[in-house]
């Protein structure tokens, strides 16, 4: 069956179609924050320092 | 759900009462239960001796919470057959024809996975490790093999909810020590106690579902005596673990009054008969049940003052 844009299923899923995009919103956000804090948190200078060594 | 059963002309624009909400996926995931998972995973997180990061402390709650849930959704798929018969769990996802059950496994699996290695990622491998033998322990040891095969089903599943303290210490330190095992053995032994409690005001429901309850493998008596005898012995451990790393002052008063209580609790519970219980319905029992839920908050919250104290020099016992 194909579904078309104005179909009523998507009408009636709604909801949960907007929790699971609003889930995975909120997935993307943490793992922003986590990334931020991890790389911030990385002392490159000594890294690259190991590495020119 | 299937969409091949979807009839336009006839279905209106809103959801169906067989069709699952996002809700119903969720409740899959046990929220009752997380909320126990969240709060003594925050506790032993920061219970710990070392500052972490709030977003990170953050991620790894949630983690360890997902864990949890997926755990509960992969016990929901392997006990749909039971959950349809008793009447606690009839309302279910599952067995109330909401959610399939191959949607249930698909989600306690996917999720389980990526709470491991997002639990990794946030904080180390050890925590990673933790969790998945958390999740291992409550799925297949317990819920797959010694739920419906032994009365000590309930002190065996304890374990697995008995763990995420200890997670939550490892997630901070990536360690281990005394500290969250007291913390782990609190949980351990409060489980018991707590759902004989509701075995015996629930009754027909396990003798239905054919799960080899205490109340059903041994008796009712023998049930009222192994809620004190357990409770006895949670109340030792409890006050003990006041003069440890995690107790002090606060700690030890809760402990002293909340056990006290309990014991009491317990000693009433042993000492009556069925008949005096079916006369008011388990008041007793039913008192009981409610006060293990604050009993498990307080001696919890009681380490997390303690902790939250000691930057200024308060907590604990120095």
């Amino acid at each position: 069956m194909s579904l078309r844009k104005s179909h009523e299923l998507h009408q009636r899923r709604f909801s949960r179609n907007l929790g699971v995009g609003l889930t995975l919103a909120a997935f993307i956000v943490i793992i922003f924050g986590l990334t931020i804090v991890k790389v911030a948190g990385t002392d490159f200078g000594m890294a690259t320092q190991e590495v020119q060594n | 759900m299937s969409d091949a059963s979807f009839n336009a002309s006839t279905v209106a624009a809103q959801p169906r009462a067989d069709e699952a909400s996002f809700g119903d996926y969720f409740a899959l995931l046990k929220p009752r239960v997380m909320s126990l998972v969240v709060f003594t995973a925050l506790v032993g997180l920061l219970a710990a001796p070392v500052s972490v990061h709030p977003i990170v402390g953050f991620c790894a709650i949630l983690f360890i919470a997902i864990g949890g849930g997926a755990s509960g959704a992969l016990n929901m798929w392997w006990d749909a057959d039971i959950d349809k018969v008793m009447k606690r769990t009839k309302g279910r996802p599952i067995p109330s024809g909401k959610v399939e059950e191959g949607e249930a496994l698909a989600l306690g699996l996917a999720l389980s996975g990526l709470s491991v290695i997002m639990l990794g990622l946030a904080t180390n491998w050890f925590a990673g490790a933790f969790l998945a033998f958390t999740i291992f322990f409550y799925v297949v040891i317990y819920t797959m093999w010694l739920k419906r095969l032994t009365p000590q089903n309930i002190v065996i599943g304890g374990a697995a909810g008995a763990f995420p303290p200890v997670i939550g210490w490892v997630a901070a330190t990536g360690s281990m020590s005394i500290e969250p095992w007291l913390m782990f053995a609190l949980t351990f032994m409060w489980t018991p106690p707590h759902f004989w409690a509701l075995a015996l005001f629930m009754r027909s429901d396990y003798d239905d579902a054919g799960v080899p309850m205490l109340t059903v493998t041994h008796g009712r008596r023998a049930t009222r005596w192994h809620i004190l005898i357990y409770t006895a012995l949670l109340a030792t451990l409890a006050v003990g673990t006041s003069f440890s790393g995690i107790g002090g002052p606060i700690y030890l008063m809760v402990a002293v009054v909340m056990n006290a209580l309990f014991l009491r609790g317990a000693w009433q519970i042993s000492r009556r008969s069925e008949d005096d219980a079916e006369a008011d319905n388990f008041k007793v029992e039913r008192s009981f049940f409610k006060l293990s839920l604050l009993y498990l908050f307080l001696h919890f919250g009681a380490v997390l003052v303690e902790a939250l104290l000691k930057p200024y020099g308060l907590g604990g016992w120095s």
